[in-house]
Order: C-alpha cells, then sequence, then structure tokens
C-alpha cells in the first residue's frame, strides 16, 4: 500500500497535494480505494462551487458501498477529473495519480499544517 | 457481532491467507473478493470460478413419509423428478409467502437432501419440524457444519470436473447429481449453480473440504480458475435475474409477485400448504411484480430500498443493483406496480434525491449458459419442464 510522502492527508482518507502556491489536487488514498473495491462511480461538484473544510464534495460508489467525499480544506473548485465519468475505475487503478478528483483555489494555504504527514496518516490506517 | 464470535468455514485460513477480504454474512466469515469482483465475475463467464459456499443449510428429510411432507410444504411437484434428480421449488407459510427458496436432492424415495439459504436454515428447519410431528417416522436433521460445499461455475467446469471425477460425472445433465469420488474423497457431485453458467456443487465431509479445494486449485490452473468470494456470486446471480431470499424476496410475497409461479403446481396430488391462499392469489392477479431494470443515464448504482418513480410518482422500490461486469450496464432488481412493469416501460430511479432514468427490461439480462436438459420423448410431455427452467 503507498502512501507518498510528498502529500497531506486527512483522516477521511483523502489526499492534498499543493501545486504551488494556493492551488491543490485531492483524490481519495490507496487505503481507502483498496477499502471500497471497485469504483463505478464518482460525483464530482461544479466547477466553481465554494467548500468549507470538511464539507462534503461528492461520493465515491463502489459495487459494495456509497461513500461522501470531503474537502480536506477550504476554497474553489478551479476543475474536476473529466476522465471519472467514463473512467471511474481510474481511482483504482491510480489513486495519487490519473485519478484524482479535484483541484481547488484554496482559501488559505496555512490550513494544509492541520492535515497529516504519510506517516501520521499510515499510522492512523494501521490502528484500525 | 464481533469477529471471534462469526462461525468459520473449514476454508476460513486458505481465504486469509490468501489475502481475501472477509465479510459477515448473517454470522459467517466469508471471502466477499479476493482480487476484484469485477475480474472473478469475468472468470466465471468466461473460463471458471471457485466459491466456497460451505455456510448454506443443508437438511437430511429421511423416513417412509419423507416424500409426504415434502410435497406437501413446498411448492413445486417433488413427484417430477425420480433418484439422482434434483429440484428448485420453495418453501411457503399458510397465506403463500415465501419463507425461503431451496433445492431438494431425491437421494431415494425415503431421504432427501435439502439445501438451503444460510439465514434461513434455522427457521426452516422448524417449520419442516412442525409439519414432521403429523408424520412421526419423519427424521429432520441440519447437516450444515458436517457437510462442506464448494461450487465451480463456469464454461470450463466440466473438463476440470472430468479431470478429477471422471467423463460419467461430467456428462451429467442439468440439476442431476450422482455420489462419487473426487480427490480420493466420497462427494455428491450435482449439476446446478447460482450463476447461469455451466458449474457444479460439490457436497462433501466438512473436514475434507480443504483437500477438495486444493485439489480443485491445482487441476483448475490449467483453465484459469479463480477463487471467487461473495460479491461475484452476488453480482453474478444479479446478471441472471436470480433472486436472492431476504433481499429481493421475503414472507411478505407469494411466488406470483416475484416469476416464480413456474414452481408452484397447485394440481399436484395430496395439495399444498397454502392451497387456497395461492390459488386466490393466481387468479386475482399480482398488484405489484419483480421486474428487472437497466439504467440509461450515470448517476450511481440503484440500492435496495431506493424508490422507483414514473410519471412523477413512485411505482415501486428497488431490491437489488450493481453494475454488470459483462455487459458494462448498471442494471436492478424491484418491485414496480404491474402496469408499470412491461418490458420497455420508461421508468426513474430516485437515486439519493436525483431521478435517474431507466428502462424496464427482460430478465435474464445476460443469455444463461447452463447445461439443458435433453428435450423430453414426446411420450412423456411434463418431464423436462423443471430442468429446462432456470434454476
Amino acid at each position: 500500500m503507498e502512501f507518498p510522502k510528498d502529500l497531506k492527508y486527512s483522516k477521511e482518507h483523502e489526499w492534498v497535494r499543493v501545486e504551488g502556491g494556493d492551488t491543490a489536487i485531492i483524490g481519495i488514498t490507496d487505503f481507502a480505494q483498496d477499502e471500497l473495491g471497485d469504483i463505478v462511480f464518482v460525483e464530482t461538484p461544479k466547477i466553481g462551487q465554494d467548500l468549507k473544510a470538511g464539507e462534503s464534495f461528492g461520493v465515491a460508489e463502489s459495487v459494495k458501498t456509497v461513500s461522501d467525499l470531503y474537502s480536506p480544506v477550504a476554497g474553489r473548485v478551479i476543475e474536476v477529473n473529466p476522465e471519472l465519468e467514463g473512467r471511474p475505475e481510474l481511482v483504482n487503478e491510480s489513486p495519487f495519480g490519473e485519478g484524482w478528483i479535484i483541484k481547488m483555489k484554496m482559501e488559505d494555504p496555512k490550513e494544509l499544517e492541520s492535515l497529516l504527514s504519510a506517516q501520521d496518516y499510515r499510522d492512523l490506517t494501521q490502528k484500525g | 457481532m464481533s469477529p471471534t464470535t462469526l462461525l468459520k468455514t473449514p476454508l476460513f485460513r486458505k481465504h486469509v491467507a490468501a489475502g481475501a477480504k472477509m465479510t459477515d454474512f448473517h454470522g459467517w466469515s466469508l471471502p466477499l473478493q479476493y482480487m476484484s469482483m469485477m475480474d472473478e465475475c469475468k472468470a466465471v463467464r468466461k473460463s471458471a470460478g471457485l466459491f466456497d459456499i460451505c455456510h448454506m443449510g443443508k437438511v437430511e428429510v429421511k423416513g417412509k413419509n419423507a416424500f409426504r411432507l415434502l410435497q406437501h410444504i413446498s411448492t413445486n411437484d417433488l413427484s417430477r423428478i425420480s433418484e439422482g434428480q434434483a429440484q428448485y421449488t420453495a418453501l411457503i407459510d399458510d397465506q403463500g409467502g415465501i419463507i425461503d427458496d431451496l433445492v431438494i436432492y431425491q437421494i431415494s424415495r425415503f431421504r432427501f437432501f435439502l439445501c438451503l439459504n444460510a439465514a434461513n436454515t434455522e427457521k426452516d428447519i422448524s417449520w419442516i419440524a412442525e409439519f414432521a410431528l403429523q408424520y412421526p417416522d419423519v427424521e429432520v436433521r441440519n447437516l450444515t457444519r458436517q457437510y462442506g460445499l464448494l461450487s465451480v461455475q463456469g464454461p470450463n467446469s466440466e473438463v476440470l470436473i472430468k479431470s478429477l471425477a471422471g467423463a460419467r460425472a461430467a456428462g451429467m445433465e442439468y440439476f442431476h447429481f450422482m455420489i462419487t469420488n473426487m480427490a480420493e474423497k466420497n462427494v455428491i457431485l450435482s449439476r446446478t449453480g447460482y450463476t447461469g453458467e455451466d458449474g457444479f456443487e460439490i457436497y462433501c465431509d466438512w473436514r475434507d473440504t480443504d483437500i477438495l479445494w486444493d485439489a480443485l486449485m491445482a487441476k483448475g490452473k490449467h483453465w484459469s480458475l479463480k477463487p471467487c468470494g461473495l460479491g461475484a456470486r452476488d453480482l453474478l446471480r444479479l446478471e441472471m435475474g436470480y433472486l436472492l431470499h431476504g433481499v429481493d424476496m421475503d414472507a411478505s410475497v407469494t411466488p406470483y409477485e416475484v416469476g416464480l409461479e413456474w414452481i408452484v403446481k397447485l394440481d399436484k396430488e395430496g395439495g399444498l400448504v397454502a392451497q387456497e391462499a395461492l390459488t386466490r392469489k393466481k387468479t386475482e392477479g399480482a398488484a405489484r411484480k419483480i421486474a428487472g431494470f437497466e439504467m440509461n443515464e450515470r448517476g450511481g448504482l440503484p440500492r435496495h430500498g431506493y424508490s422507483i418513480l414514473a410519471e412523477g410518482r413512485i411505482v415501486g422500490e428497488v431490491t437489488s443493483g450493481g453494475m454488470s461486469p459483462c455487459s458494462g450496464k448498471t442494471i436492478g432488481l424491484g418491485y414496480i406496480l404491474a402496469e408499470h412493469s412491461k418490458p420497455g416501460t420508461p421508468i426513474q430511479i430516485d437515486i439519493r434525491g436525483k431521478a435517474v432514468e431507466a428502462t424496464v427490461v427482460r430478465r435474464p439480462f445476460l443469455p444463461s449458459k447452463t447445461k439443458k436438459a435433453k428435450p423430453a420423448p414426446a411420450v412423456s410431455a411434463n418431464g423436462g419442464e423443471a430442468a429446462a427452467k432456470e434454476e
């Protein structure tokens, strides 16, 4: 199972990759996709939607279950992964790469400090 | 329920060691999936899959009057099968409500073997035992944890069974069985299944289950046999439009609401429990029926309990849904008011507040490939009927 070191993580199993300045890419972790199993549908927000930290912005639906997606930080959605509509399985195949979900303009990049490091997140997944 | 109290099949350790994701299925710890449910389904349709279904209820009913008892409480006509044959049937309550669906194996005229849904086994046994009081010589025994049960399903299952149990066994007709040897163990081998593919089910001594599993897996390598979990089992049966008791049907419905009228034989000798209620139901017709549907747009999966809409109002309820790994279509089953249940009717499924377009379609969703019984000779026109139908 992968826990890339350059990312920040939320307790709800999302990851954040900072793409310079206040732009962030968000997806779900390898652990989360493995728990969900075969993903068949990802419901994404509209571009331009404002999200609060911890707010639900969509769902990832697998054969097994439906799981809400929560924004780890506050900001505005500036892009959604256009590939996911036709190929939701990308989230399983490449959760940290091609399976990214949204791109955001963060309100306050300092919020990232309250998120988990790769090590802390790995510890969290192993507890439970 | 904590994991320590779950019942385990003889293969529990093997599943865990192989990295299977385990799940609690009505008190049993069983593999949900090994790798991917989608890939497991495809393996069953293209080559072969192996399932641990030791949790299924296994009950022996024997005695001079065993036939009379079972004929009275099950809906199908047991006189239509003989030794070495199995029959798909249902247990119903005195209102005609479906207590369980099951397969009855006729070992002899005085000895029958029942394969029941795990979640219903205790309830079924109490129901059967209550009637057995009127037939003092009949003995009802729960053998669930004395017999292991494996299922080999898929187009390659015949050649695999041939390699382990010989040509005679592999040449059996659909819904026939024999007591034979496999991997030097005594087994009841039956040509049955729950996937719509050709396949076999293997009943063995509980303690021999792991030996048979290993023998099948070893030989199966040559024919791309894959171990499969309950997730794939559920999707495969959904693709066939087969109903799962406790999910798609229960005692609140009769066979007439769920498309199982073909296993109700009201004219059989000796009569049937709920004869009157079922006769009435048959004449009245069902107000709502189980129907299959296909989603026309993306919007998520239809799930158990979601509302079915038509013309702006609720006309039914989803019982099962999922994405068909073989067709890529999102499909489901549900109860729909009779006037909206004809194939071709446009409906919507309320998925988390959004009305997503769907269409009622015929079941099965994919063509069935089970081995068909040979056409019955003209002189015995009814002989092949039970076996020619699905399940």
